[in-house]
């Protein structure tokens, strides 16, 4: 194994996500359309009916819309996240995955060259809905933009690094629809994205528990603090454990001395 | 040698729902040979195949690429495999040379040298018109065409065919093995050929039959042939297999579904 070919190995899997992509365009447009409705019409709505007040890294009364910008992106990897486990278990029906494994390079670093391209994809989802929530007056710092691309980045990691350890114990596609409600919804609203904690704490501690226990609530507050140019610790502390964990996890899952004896799975 | 298979076992799933597929499977190929594995549908050549390409990991025994424990260095017996699967692996939306050119970043060939093999292996398999074609467009037979471009493309030492005329006209399975034939003959390619086809065997092949995950004749067809007391590989790998009825039908079914370009899909 030579460094040379793990870089080729990358590019060459960047490029074929890449390819699949565009080759997907409802996937591109769908991962757009499904922020800017909660933008443009969730939002708009509850505007009246929720306001926010001065809450850290916030450092004035803000829009519902401008609250939620951060969740939505947080939504994009999210979704992203669990689009690209999808695909690990169609390529593993359609056997294309076959081709990947036994590639002569050591199997972490080729799920690793596949969640990096997978993230990829999701931060160019990210810059061009940040455009549009720009175009909508959304608009943080100029430096924001530059700082929010690692954390979007870093939170891209630990849910693509979720949704591949799911997709190493999701047998068959049709498997796949009830993980999405198990684990997408339920992530999604139980987490700082749409209202902040300290509300949720107010109206049901246990909640607020079960919010404060979730890793989507780091993704989200790790890139909300990131795109006002400000920094949390321990969002980034907890997004970087989880994702070294699942990851590790993942690796495990699709460990050659397991994948054939502990459960019947087309590899 | 090219394989060395010693004491291999495998088994699917844990404890009472464990299924063992391969039972003390022993095998070699040599450098340079066209080997055919042939067993029915079920007999275990696919786990086999995956076992070589450590897609899984075997239980018990010991697993040698040219010299390589799988199990223990498997990234350097990986690099001498080329490997076509019975089932399809191309991505369809991509074109011929999209494909070939992942596959060229998967084994880390460089652009230049990706380029020229890639012209080199289409012009090969009779494909360098239909480069740019998307695969979803292409025949059966072409796309087989092109995954055995694409495991050649990285100058492998061992092709692992695993019942890789599946889905193909008689014609365009008689150019396919013909192809197969004279890259091991010209250039010294080892083979590992799967399939339950018998008219893919020829008489002096090293054949070795693998029934109900036991290797049960190892030898030339000839040789398996007039040990058997028989007149044909067909006949003599009934009555190796000892269900001369049930694998008659079988192997006949199969061979009527061939000839009309389906897949057996019984006893997967």
């Amino acid at each position: 194994m030579s460094f040379i070919h793990v870089w080729r190995c990358f590019n060459g899997v960047i490029k074929r996500e890449f390819l699949r992509f565009l080759n997907q365009k409802g996937r591109f447009f769908g991962a757009l359309v499904r922020p800017l409705v909660w933008l443009f019409i969730f939002a708009a709505g509850f505007r009246s009916v929720l306001g926010v007040s001065i809450i850290p890294p916030y450092e004035t009364y803000i829009l519902y819309e401008e609250y939620i910008t951060p969740g939505l992106l947080g939504m994009i990897l999210l979704f992203n996240g669990m689009q690209s486990s999808l695909s690990m278990v169609y390529d593993r029906e359609v056997g294309s995955m076959r081709i990947l494994l036994t590639t002569p390079l050591p199997r972490w670093i080729l799920l690793c060259c596949r969640l990096f391209a997978s993230v990829v994809i999701a931060l160019f989802q990210c810059a061009v809905f940040l455009i549009i929530a720009y175009l909508w007056d959304i608009q943080p710092p100029a430096i924001g933009y530059l700082s929010v691309l690692p954390a979007i980045f870093l939170g891209g990691i630990m849910l693509g690094a979720l949704g591949l350890l799911l997709s190493s114990f999701i047998k068959q596609l049709e498997n796949f629809a009830g993980i999405m409600n198990f684990v997408i919804f339920p992530m999604y609203f139980a987490s700082s994205a749409l209202y902040p904690l300290w509300k949720i704490e107010d109206v049901s501690p246990w909640l607020f528990k079960l919010c404060s226990w979730n890793p989507f609530t780091y993704v989200v507050e790790l890139i909300r603090f990131s795109l006002y140019g400000q920094f949390s610790t321990k969002a980034l502390i907890i997004v970087m454990v989880c994702a070294i964990i699942f990851m590790f996890l993942a690796i495990m899952g699709y460990d050659p001395k397991r994948n054939g004896n502990t459960k019947m799975k087309k590899v | 040698m090219a394989i060395s298979i010693r004491d291999v076992c495998f088994s699917y799933g844990d404890g009472t729902a464990q299924k063992r597929v391969l039972d003390k499977v022993n095998l070699t190929v040599e450098v340079g040979s066209f080997k055919v594995l042939m067993g029915i549908n079920g007999a275990g050549k696919s786990t086999l195949f995956s076992l070589l390409s450590y897609l899984f990991a075997c239980n018990q025994g010991q697993i040698r690429i040219f010299g390589e424990d799988i199990n223990k260095r498997p990234m350097s017996a990986l690099q001498h495999l080329g490997i076509v699967f019975q089932q399809q692996t191309l991505e369809p939306g991509l074109s011929v040379l999209q494909n070939l050119q992942y596959y060229a970043a998967l084994q880390g060939l460089s652009k230049v040298h990706a380029k020229r093999r890639i012209e080199e292996l289409l012009a090969l398999v009779s494909l360098s018109e239909q480069a740019k074609q998307t695969v979803v467009k292409l025949s059966g037979g072409q796309k087989r065409r092109v995954e055995l471009a694409r495991a050649l493309l990285h100058s492998p030492r061992l092709l692992l065919m695993d019942e890789a005329t599946t889905g193909l006209d008689v014609h365009s399975r008689y150019n396919f093995i013909a192809t197969i034939r004279q890259l091991c003959s010209q250039h010294n390619v080892s083979v590992l050929w799967a399939t339950h086809l018998v008219d893919e065997v020829l008489g002096d092949d090293p054949v070795a039959i693998l029934h109900q995950g036991r290797i049960l004749a190892d030898s030339r067809a000839n040789t398996i042939i007039k040990t058997q007391d028989c007149n044909s590989i067909q006949a003599a790998f009934l009555k190796i297999t000892g269900q001369p009825d049930q694998a008659k039908a079988r192997m006949s079914l199969s061979q009527t579904l061939e000839r009309h370009g389906l897949k057996d899909t019984t006893n997967r």
